[in-house]
């Protein structure tokens, strides 16, 4: 693509921020910096980023709170740099608005497949009826779903959960959103249902179910159906 | 060259001590008169007037103008304390308001008549006694007394002038003083001053010359003032020669020793030695030789006074016991090094032990060998006592008198029918049989009385002529003699064999109650015991009501055990305590402070220092030295017993905090050389990596970057062991409870451990229909990986791993298996210990990584246990329960 992607880096560790300009421009993509939040808001003005890498762990405002700031105004696709064993804080900063998330200390490969998944998803792409992931293929105008050729039935429930995970290919998605978008019911402890249903679909269409690969578990923060090549 | 004399190194010791514990106490300075009048209360008063100016805080304790004008002048421009209203008996007393004073803590206070006694229900009996809680609170005090007032004096004063001195204060009360100042006037001077009114208002002027203000009566007077003043500055020139080290002449250590029983003669004696102790510069020694000879009231209440007495002036007191009164006191002049003994003359003047025994001054004179004699008569005070006999005192009522008398009668009579049978010599012994058996019953009179009775009795009915007391044949009159000398002798041997007998049976007793206090004490396993088995020992023994207060270190302050009976204590009694805890001496009921309180207190000290208050209540209404000394020992002991706990108690703080200590240390090696390890890797690769601008090869390039990765993988999972060490220890995890599948557990562990996967063989084994899990999925993550860690690098390439989990109606079973060497059996248990590491040449590991997974687990209310396999291996299993009691 002839024009490059705007990244804006909001951290306040100058480490993190060096390591990040190097690998990602190396990547073809153009890094702004911000060591904090006043400073972030600005560049967002300034440079108009395609995308935001924000910690969540910034000296001057609580990186929840500059995320829903941004979301008040911008859709920018936001992707959480945090620490390990603060679920919670991913997960609330999902639900408020986050794109996806990423702990440090962090694989550059994996941030990069997830930058690409997010700028994918916020732009308006037509809606393809036909959708293709490994070895399944979903046709959303005849709610067909083939796996290897053969056609797979779901429930509807089942072919739901699937279309939200196609809609968000490569996104993670909590389990408030599923219950949310499915059962209507947000924030509740029901997982239970979520489970029984991504089990299900794992049987019906992963290769091997009991090592999935296709539709994986983000530990403690909710589901994500990998791209497959 | 001169023979240098050294300063003895003790006693400079004795002095630096004094010294420092000067600095804390408060200077008392005091004036000294012969008599009433001399211009004490003037002297002292113009110079607090001068300190005042000089700017301290000057305060007036007491003083008593006694109407005097020039005083009552004085007075105005000093601040006065009001004094405290004590109501007693219907009249309104007026004492020093003492508490007040400590309240104001002023720089200086003028306290008038220190010999004074205070009024029931002061703090104190006498008002020195507050002065010195003064000084122990670093106020300082200008206080006057007359020399009459001085114990050692009090006699001399006496005899001088006729009258006798009540109140007085012991001569120690001197040696507290950093300065003595003599207010000095001739006896003209006085008189005139007395005609001229500004002793005495004029109504009481007459009285007072012809009593007490005669010439001869004041220059007496005046030359004892003189001459104790004259004393003290030698003694103020030896000090001062000591303190700067100037060699002189120092005296070798005299000791003196005196004997002390319940003759009130004994006060002057000890008086007396005190005197001759001070000039001599010599300890002395006031010992009591308890004798089988047992004491009534009276007189134990006057030894009890001579006791405190010599205990007041400065005398170390020993009591013991001993057959006989020469021999103990030469045994303990002996034990203790006594170079002199001081005697009095007057002493036990019993005609009836002359008889027996040589008098004790002459026997004292043979016996006692090298040691220098003070025969010292006493003074004619109590002429009741002088007269009293060594007879055992009567204490026997007439009811025995009369029962002993009747059995030698009934004897007599039932012998009388036989006595043609049994001739009347036998009769004779008969009867003094029966002498020799009643002191097992009676006492010493009726004894006495029965043993003149029967040969009396014998003479009249049985020897001819009978019915007479006359008798024919000169051997019956040898007979009857004899018969009343053996009754008499032995009914006061027996006698004397009973009370003394008695007088073992007592003192064992006691020894008796000591050594169960000790045992008791000693099986004590900690503070609370120890404090219980005092408690039921005091209890026992004393049949008194006992409080315990310990200091509390951390509440800083006095609270009562929970071991007491008495929980609650009053605020007046605590207060007490208080006072005893700080001031570290008794007071309370029996004693001279504080007096009114319902218990007596006594401070709980231990070798090395005070630890809390005993409280005592007696059912005594006076408590003598004897039970006192008892007492003492119980408490001392009890002290001992409790300092060893608290040291007990530190000594195990001290322990514990090695052993963590110790513990840091192995967690700080172990983390050094974790950290190291990686760090050295990355900083080797990626520093050539930047040395060599040009890597030929670039697979040696990415080997190093590999290494890298590698170092970088190895830190982070030391880092995460670390945080989660830390969280589990904090006790502040919190775990999340969620239902998760089993599954997806597995599955996340195994997308860790991607690499491995390719160089081990890693199975999973799940059962049909596994249900969903309530657990905190990420904890769990973090425990099944760090087992799974753990078997990766333990066993060699290529082995099996195989991750199982069963179920069944209670629990959840997760197994995790290798196929390597497994561990010895004797390890088995410790490989969930902090930092435990079999092999310590296998680096990668913290030891951390088991102990955590173990605490994960039992946060889950799970097991977690290692077996080795019968077919080769370990076996880690799992358990944890599928219902979770909530929260």
């Amino acid at each position: 693509m002839s024009d490059t992607e705007n990244i804006l880096v909001i951290d306040d560790e100058i480490q993190i921020r060096r390591l990040l300009k190097i690998s990602l421009e190396n990547s073809g993509y153009k890094i702004y910096e911000a060591e904090n939040a006043k400073k972030g808001l600005q560049e967002i003005v300034n440079c108009r980023p395609s995308i935001i890498l924000l910690d969540l762990g910034l000296p001057d405002e609580d990186g929840l709170i500059l995320l829903k700031k941004i979301r008040d105004f911008s859709e920018i696709p936001i992707i959480i740099l945090s620490v390990r064993n603060s679920e919670d804080d991913i997960i609330t900063a999902l639900d408020s608005g986050a794109d996806d998330y990423i702990t440090k200390p962090f694989n550059t490969g994996e941030l990069l497949a997830r930058i690409r998944t997010s700028l994918r998803h916020s732009k308006p792409e037509q809606k393809e009826p036909l959708f293709t992931n490994g070895n399944i293929t979903v046709d959303f105008s005849t709610r067909e779903v083939k796996k290897k050729g053969q056609i797979v039935k779901l429930t509807s429930t089942e072919f739901s959960l699937l279309a939200l995970f196609v809609r968000n290919s490569g996104k993670v998605l909590t389990h408030n959103y599923f219950l949310k978008e499915i059962w209507g019911r947000p924030f509740s402890d029901e997982t239970q249902y979520l489970r029984v249903y991504v089990a299900q679909i794992r049987k019906k269409l992963e290769d091997n179910p009991a090592r999935p690969k296709m539709f994986i578990t983000e530990s403690g923060v909710g589901y994500r159906m990998i791209i497959i090549d | 060259m001169e023979e240098k004399s050294r300063p003895n190194p003790d006693e400079l010791l004795a002095k630096i001590k004094k010294d420092e514990q000067k600095g804390k106490k408060g200077k008392l300075k005091i004036y000294l008169g012969m008599c009433a009048g001399v211009g004490k209360t003037f002297a002292m008063l113009q110079d607090a007037s001068k300190a005042k100016g000089r700017g301290s805080d000057v305060l007036i304790g007491y003083v008593e103008t006694h109407g005097r004008a020039e005083t009552e002048f004085l007075l105005f421009s000093l601040p006065q304390l009001p004094r405290r209203k004590i109501y007693y008996k219907g009249f309104e007393l007026e004492e020093m308001d003492t508490d007040t004073i400590l309240e104001k803590k002023p720089k200086l206070v003028v306290v008038d008549e220190l010999a004074h006694t205070n009024a029931p229900g002061s703090r104190h009996n006498k008002r020195y006694l507050d002065v010195l809680e003064l000084l122990d609170n670093g106020i300082d005090v200008y206080s006057a007394i007359n020399v009459q007032h001085l114990e050692s004096l009090a006699d001399t004063v006496s005899q001088i002038t006729g009258v006798i001195i009540k109140e007085t204060v012991s001569d120690s009360i001197l040696d507290t003083a950093d300065e003595i100042e003599l207010v000095d006037i001739s006896p003209d001077e006085l008189l005139q001053r007395l005609s001229d009114g500004r002793v005495y208002t004029a109504d009481k002027t007459k009285d007072a010359v012809e009593n007490f203000f005669r010439k001869g009566n004041l220059s007496a007077l005046r030359e004892l003032s003189l001459r104790l003043t004259a004393d003290r500055v030698d003694k103020q020139v030896r000090d001062y020669m000591q303190e700067n080290r100037i060699p002189g002449p120092w005296k070798s250590t005299q000791r003196i020793l005196i004997g002390i029983g319940p003759n009130p003669n004994s006060a002057d004696l000890v008086r007396w030695a005190r005197r001759i102790a001070y000039t001599m510069e010599a300890s002395w020694i006031a010992v009591n030789i308890e004798t089988s000879q047992v004491l009534d009231e009276k007189q134990k209440r006057n030894l009890n006074k001579n006791l405190e007495l010599a205990k007041e002036l400065g005398a170390e007191i020993i009591t013991t016991s001993d057959t006989d009164i020469v021999k103990g006191i030469i045994r303990v002049a002996k034990n203790q090094n006594a170079t002199h003994i001081v005697i009095g003359k007057s002493q036990n003047k019993s005609f009836i032990l002359k008889i027996f025994k040589k008098d004790i001054v002459d026997r004292i004179i043979n016996e006692s060998g090298k040691i220098d004699l003070y025969i010292v008569s006493g003074g004619d005070f109590d002429s009741e006592n002088k007269k009293s006999l060594q007879i055992p005192k009567l204490q026997s009522g007439i009811l025995k008198y009369l029962l002993s008398s009747l059995i030698v009668l009934i004897v007599a009579a039932i012998c009388y029918p036989f006595s043609s049978l049994l001739g009347y010599q036998t009769v004779a012994l008969i009867l003094l049989f029966i002498v020799c058996l009643l002191p097992l019953i009676f006492g010493p009179g009726p004894v006495m009385v029965s043993a003149i009775l029967s040969p009396v009795i014998w003479n009249y009915f049985f020897v001819p002529p009978k019915f007479t007391f006359m008798i024919s044949r000169t051997e019956d009159i040898l007979m009857f003699f004899m018969f009343l000398i053996i009754a008499f002798v032995t009914g006061v041997l027996t006698t004397k064999i009973r009370q003394r007998e008695k007088a073992v049976i007592h003192r064992e007793e006691r020894a008796i109650a000591l050594y169960n206090l000790a045992g008791d004490l000693s099986k004590a396993k900690n503070l609370e015991e120890v404090i219980k088995e005092s408690v039921k020992n005091l209890k026992r023994v004393f049949n008194s009501e006992v409080t315990f207060l310990i200091f509390d270190n951390i509440k800083n302050k006095l609270s009562v055990s929970k071991n007491t009976e008495l929980i609650h204590i009053s605020e007046k009694e605590l207060s007490v305590a208080q006072w005893v805890y700080t001031n570290k001496k008794r007071a309370g009921h029996y004693t001279d402070s504080l007096p009114f309180a319902e218990y007596i207190y006594y401070p709980l000290i231990g070798p090395r220092g005070i630890y809390g208050v005993v409280g005592l209540k007696l059912k005594d209404e006076v408590l003598f030295r004897e039970k006192e000394t008892l007492i003492d020992s119980f408490i001392k002991q009890t002290g001992a017993s409790v300092e060893r706990e608290m040291l007990n108690q530190t000594a195990n703080k001290a322990l514990l905090l090695e052993e963590s200590e110790k513990l840091y240390k192995t967690l700080f090696d172990s983390i050094s050389h974790e950290l190291k390890t990686p760090i050295a890797a990355i900083m080797g690769a990626s520093s050539y990596l930047l040395h060599t601008n040009t890597i030929e090869n670039s697979e040696t390039q990415n080997q190093l970057i590999e290494e890298i990765n590698i170092a970088t993988i190895r830190l982070n999972r030391l880092v995460e062991n670390l945080l989660d060490m830390a969280r589990l220890e904090s006790g502040r995890l919190i775990p999340g409870f969620k239902t998760c599948d089993v599954n997806d557990l597995f599955n996340s562990i195994l997308n860790n451990f991607e690499k491995e996967s390719k160089t081990h063989d890693i199975h999973i084994d799940i059962q049909e229909d596994f249900p969903f899990i309530n657990i905190d999925f990420v904890l769990m993550e973090q425990a099944l990986k760090n087992i799974l860690q753990n078997a990766l690098i333990y066993t060699t390439l290529n082995s099996k791993i195989e991750l199982q989990a069963t179920y069944d109606e209670k629990y959840i079973v997760i197994i995790i298996s290798d196929n390597g060497n497994g561990i010895p059996e004797q390890n088995l248990e410790h490989i969930f210990d902090k930092f435990y590491r079999i092999d310590n040449k296998i680096s990668g590991g913290t030891g951390l990584g088991l102990s955590i997974a173990k605490g994960i687990v039992e946060v889950h209310k799970g097991t977690i246990n290692a077996v080795n396999k019968k077919s080769g291996g370990l076996k880690f299993i799992i358990k944890i329960p599928r219902e979770l009691k909530n929260n």
